[in-house]
């Protein structure tokens, strides 16, 4: 084909491309680093922690039922990353979704409105969807930076729910959802376990799962994702070639704020009361756990499949710590070294799969 | 010229001002293009070019005037409108997303699908075939359609995003520098794409700095200063000297006088040279491609 004597600018086969293995491509990927992380954070524990049975299903089974939460926040978290916004909102959204479902379910002799469980819960979703809403409408028409906005809505929400929860009820701290009609059967949705080899496994990892599978459908697969690779990586450049970039922002946040009302949901069932200061921190975890898996904090770049990386290298140092008996004060301080070691790693790695 | 009755406006504004803050950027602006015509915008750097078209492609809406288009009054509110109506633009900033691949850029914001219900996704495989095509007639061989494009070199990205409209500009085009960084040859191309735009029926608006690239292919020049129409002429009207002279600035123009001239001179050989060049490039790739699918076969 090539070997006719013209010197053709359209050529089958251009000369100065050279043939990428599978291995190059997959270098380039995001969720690499936290891939090749995680693996390295395993093998260490697994040596140091050895006789502490690290390496065992129960183990295994408590790191991932501690990273189903963190990992469904991450999932979200990480796509609205990659559009360039943060949300900080979403620890407080966990709180208030939960209270609402507690304070709807409770009695009305104990000050609450005696509710069964599933409409609370549908109810929390909407209060949740109409927050992140609230939160994506403030960024685009204030067109202030996500970070001061949700600052913002991370203390006005976390005051409402203590503030709410006791003009109501007059505590912060509500329990007996087990004793509420519906409670069977979304026990059984969110908070049911199976057990493999002596380690229990809690549905929680299911609805990670599937969060981590839609997202990566969503990013790599549908025009939608193209749109928030799109908005993050130039926003101007974006709407200038038609793509609803204020729709998608406020899409997202509202993804997020659907991802906290889910852990809500699965930690009430679970603990069968919420607390008016649960979440707490979390909307940091998740952004922790989206970085170390590769999303750049600039937009435009970053996985799914990375952030469910994260998530699980986040709950295996945790665990690691534990069991080792380590202080747990010291859980911080590995962290945060976690954190800067992913940044410079993942920083590298996108140079490289930039520049090939 | 050679039409006896001009066909009605394609795209049309009428007195249209547009504000920044204090700044004046456009102050009563009128312009239209027809169908199968080219309007050149000229004009100093900051005379308002960029601004008037990010008009006329939904980026700004415009403080005051009127925006018609095929006859009707319309308010575009983003870009998204002004696609839908098959009004197509190359930004001078070319409007590319350098961490996504040139396949994701070419389609974005205007995915094609395939599938059905909540499995209808980005169709990869068209998008990745067309971007290689298309490219592939600007004499533009990608290596690679996976390749991000804040890897390509300056010209290869305006290829793109010129290829971008040229498939998606139905009726209007809009090319704001399109020749700015590009290799002769390549902008060779570009002005034959107006040519044959043109021919399509499609109205062009085409702004450039450069009158050898303006003078053969425009039917009509609008000349842009300080956020005012300065002149408004058909190519009769307007013979190339002038076209020089108006595009150096009136108000040093004695001053410059013997050097215009000179330039002008020169201008009227470089045209000659430009457009027997166009030509021949124009021969070559017709061979070429004869020759591709004679060897196709
Ligand atoms: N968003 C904006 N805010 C304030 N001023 C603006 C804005 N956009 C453009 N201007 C001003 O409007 C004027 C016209 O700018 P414009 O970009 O349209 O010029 P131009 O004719 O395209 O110039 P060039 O040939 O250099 O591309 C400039 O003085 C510019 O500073
Ligand atoms: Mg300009």
């Amino acid at each position: 084909m090539t070997t006719g004597t013209a010197p053709p600018p359209v050529t089958e086969h251009d000369e100065r491309l050279r043939k990428v293995g599978r291995l190059s491509r997959l270098l380039s990927r995001p969720e690499l680093g936290a891939v090749v992380g995680a693996v390295l954070v395993y093998l260490f524990f697994a040596v140091i922690a050895f006789d502490n049975n690290f390496v065992s299903w129960g183990s295994l089974s408590s790191i991932l039922n501690a990273a189903a939460p963190l990992g469904i926040l991450s999932a979200a978290v990480a796509m609205l990353m990659i559009a360039g916004e943060f949300d900080l909102s979403i620890g407080s959204i966990v709180g208030f979704a939960g209270m609402t479902i507690m304070v709807l379910v409770t009695s009305p002799d104990q000050g609450g409105f005696g509710w069964t469980l599933w409409p609370a819960i549908l109810v929390a979703l909407v209060f949740a969807l109409a927050i992140g809403w609230f939160n994506g409408i403030l960024v685009v028409t204030t067109k202030l930076p996500s970070f001061i906005v949700t600052l913002g809505t991370l203390f006005i929400f976390r005051g409402l729910t203590i503030a709410l929860t006791r003009t109501i009820t007059n505590r912060t701290q509500l329990g007996g959802l087990d004793e509420v009609s519906g409670y069977d059967l979304a026990q059984k949705v969110f908070a049911s376990s199976i057990t493999i080899g002596g380690g229990r496994f809690s549905i929680a990892i299911l609805w990670w799962v599937l969060l981590v599978v839609v997202s990566t459908w969503v990013l790599l697969k549908m025009t939608w994702g193209n749109w928030i690779f799109g908005v993050g990586g130039d926003p101007n450049a974006a709407r200038n070639v038609g793509v609803p970039v204020d729709k998608v922002r406020i899409a997202l946040f509202m993804t997020t704020a659907f991802s906290a009302w889910l852990v809500a949901v699965i930690q009430a069932v679970q603990f069968t009361g919420a607390d008016t200061l649960r979440g707490t921190g979390q909307e940091f975890q998740a952004i922790i756990a989206a970085v170390v898996g590769g999303t750049l904090l600039t937009g435009g770049y970053g996985s799914a499949v990375g952030a469910a990386f994260g998530a699980f290298i986040f709950a295996m140092v945790k665990q690691g710590i534990r069991i080792t008996g380590v202080d747990g004060d010291w859980f911080q301080v590995f962290v945060g070294a976690v954190l800067v070691i992913a940044v410079i790693f993942n920083n590298y790695i996108r140079q490289k799969a930039v520049k090939k | 010229m050679t039409t006896t009755t001009a066909p009605a406006p394609l795209l049309e504004i009428d007195n249209i001002s547009k504000y920044f803050g204090s700044v004046i950027a456009l102050k009563d602006v009128s312009m239209f293009v027809r169908p199968g015509e080219v309007t050149c915008l000229l004009g100093d750097n900051g005379a308002g070019k960029s601004t008037l078209i990010k008009v006329l492609s939904g980026v700004h809406q415009p403080d005051e005037g009127t925006y018609r288009f095929e006859g009707a009054e319309m308010n575009l509110s983003s870009p998204r409108d002004a696609l839908e109506y098959g009004i197509a633009t190359v930004y001078q900033d070319l409007a590319m997303i350098p961490l996504m691949s040139v396949w994701r850029n070419f389609f974005l914001g205007s995915e094609p699908t395939k599938g059905f219900g909540p499995f209808k996704r980005f169709d990869a495989e068209y998008a990745k075939r067309t971007t290689k095509d298309e490219l592939g007639k600007m004499g533009i061989d990608i290596r690679d359609p996976d390749q991000a494009v804040g890897t390509l070199s300056g010209g290869e990205r305006q290829s793109v995003a010129i290829a971008r409209a040229v498939h998606f500009g139905a009726k209007v085009l809009i090319l704001d520098e399109p020749t700015a960084a590009l290799g002769v040859k390549q902008a060779g191309v570009v002005l034959r794409y107006v040519v044959q735009a043109k021919q399509r029926g499609i109205g062009v608006i085409f702004i450039t700095h450069n009158p050898h690239h303006a003078y053969p292919v425009g039917d009509h020049f609008v000349i842009l200063k300080r956020g005012q129409v300065y002149g408004d002429y058909t190519k009769d009207e307007l013979p190339l000297e002038q076209l020089i002279q108006m595009m150096a600035g009136g108000a040093d123009l004695e001053a410059l006088q013997h050097e215009l001239e000179r330039a002008a001179e020169e201008g009227d050989q470089a045209a000659e040279n430009a457009a027997a060049g166009l030509e021949e490039e124009v021969e070559k790739l017709d061979e070429l491609t004869e020759q591709r699918s004679e060897d196709g076969e």
